[in-house]
């Protein structure tokens, strides 16, 4: 027992070192287990608030290109009104559709906080469940799409990028239809550019052609994410890879909408019975 | 005593908020991101005790991964980078003369101070980025990561040294 004591006390360095270095390495460990639900990030409170507070002066400095930014996307909604659309009807017939139901609703957040050039990019909104938002839901920005909510506070929530190696989006090209999966961080880590993969080799792929959501996963279908750069980038025998060039600048981001999907668990419900079935 | 404890909280602060609200916005195409926090525990004074000096650079790199949404990526790094300072202050201070000084250029000479800056800041870059990617896929490519990071961090330690510790000189 005591040559133990003497021994530990010899390389109490190197004990001392495996002892912390353990520990940190149970952290990383278990944090990517529970996938990130973990008190320490920056959706808890204190950090929140430090942010928000950093960000209530960097905001001043962008308001230019903040206000052009929604003025634009203003006069594109404007566009989309009944109103403002030609009436070549001499009679008018009102009637209430009853068969529409809006699907989709968004709640506007601001980002308070916002990284680009780490390997797994991590966004912070300033809403939270106290606002209606859980987790899983999709958020998209005036010019495309941006993330999937990963964590909720009370009043903060952290988004976790599309550019983060873990995020896969189902993308479609919109002329042949043809769909996919959005990722980044496979190649290059450019914060402009993503790999649309899983397009069957037959498909005919347009130079500068566009990449929407194709709507099976949690964003409404057509909205644009980019366009293509580049194809031909073959992975394997029969799929084509496709370099696609980002709509939306995240290093600019300031406001986002959170997307909120009436139907989502019904139809998560019925999907997993597919899997029981199987 | 007190004036040494306050300025190294002082110091660890400063580095930690310019670390969080600067240099985590800067960077250049990922290949070269600058982590110069670790200054805080690089010119922690040399006669600190082993597992207070642990406890510290455990705890500065938790404090940068709440910040970085990377939990124990960095407290690790810091362990290493600490277990590193250990090992290279008993292999170049022999003499009992620097042990109540704060490892420096105005203590030591620059050369020292470079390569210490620069050994350290390898180890730590090393395992930040291993850890990171946690894989040996595009390894030549974290490689290349870790130098021009170490390199950058460095000369930003330098710099930050020559700036506010050259009076002491006098």
């Amino acid at each position: 027992m005591h040559n133990l004591w003497v021994f530990i006390n010899r390389y109490s360095t190197f004990f001392l070192f495996i002892l912390f270095f353990g520990g940190s390495i149970v952290l990383v460990v278990r944090n990517n287990t529970f996938q990130r639900a973990n008190a320490i990030n920056s959706s808890s409170e204190i950090i929140g608030s430090i942010y928000q507070q950093v960000d209530y002066f960097k905001g001043y400095l962008s308001l230019n290109e903040t206000n052009l930014a929604l003025a634009r996307e203003n006069a594109a909604l404007r566009a989309l009104l009944k109103s403002s659309n030609y009436d070549d009807k001499v009679i008018s017939n009102i009637a209430r559709d009853t068969a529409q139901q809006p699907q989709y609703s968004y709640i506007q957040a601001r980002v308070i906080n916002n990284s680009v050039n780490q390997k797994n990019n991590y966004i912070t909104v300033n809403r939270g469940s106290k606002h209606g938002i859980k987790k899983g839901m999709g958020v998209i920005s005036s010019k495309g799409i941006v993330g999937i909510v990963l964590n909720v506070s009370e009043n903060f929530s952290t988004i976790q990028s599309l550019l983060h190696s873990d995020t896969k989006i189902s993308a479609s090209l919109a002329k042949s239809q043809a769909f996919g999966s959005l990722v980044w961080g496979t190649q290059s880590y450019d914060p402009q550019k993503a790999l649309l993969k899983d397009i069957p080799n037959h498909i005919k792929v347009e130079d500068k052609e566009q990449v929407i959501t194709s709507g099976f996963s949690l964003f409404p279908p057509g909205i644009v994410i980019g366009t293509v750069l580049e194809t031909g980038l073959s992975s394997g025998s029969s799929f084509l890879d496709i370099s696609v060039l980002l709509n939306n600048d995240f290093s600019t981001l300031r406001y986002v909408y959170i997307i909120v999907d009436r139907f989502s668990k019904e139809k998560e419900a019925l999907e997993i019975q597919n899997l029981e079935n199987d | 005593m007190t004036k040494l404890l306050l300025e190294n909280i002082l110091r660890f602060i400063l580095l930690i908020l310019a670390q969080i609200l600067l240099f985590k916005n800067m960077g250049y195409y990922n290949l070269a991101i600058p982590f110069p926090y670790i200054m805080a525990i690089m010119l922690i004074p040399v006669r600190i005790s082993k597992g207070l000096l642990f406890l510290i650079a455990f705890l500065t790199g938790l404090t940068i991964d709440a910040f970085y949404d990377t939990l124990g990526i960095h407290a690790a790094a810091c362990v290493t980078l600490a277990w590193v300072r250990i090992i290279f202050l008993n292999l170049t201070l022999q003499d009992d003369d620097h042990d109540s000084v704060s490892p420096g250029i105005a203590q030591m000479s620059f050369r020292w101070f470079l390569i210490y800056v620069f050994i350290l800041s390898f180890f730590h870059h090393l395992t930040l980025y291993l850890l990171e990617s946690f894989s040996l896929n595009n390894i030549l490519s974290t490689l290349t990561s870790i130098l021009f990071s170490c390199i950058f961090t460095t000369v930003l330690i330098i710099l930050f040294e020559l700036i506010f510790y050259r009076r002491k000189k006098r």
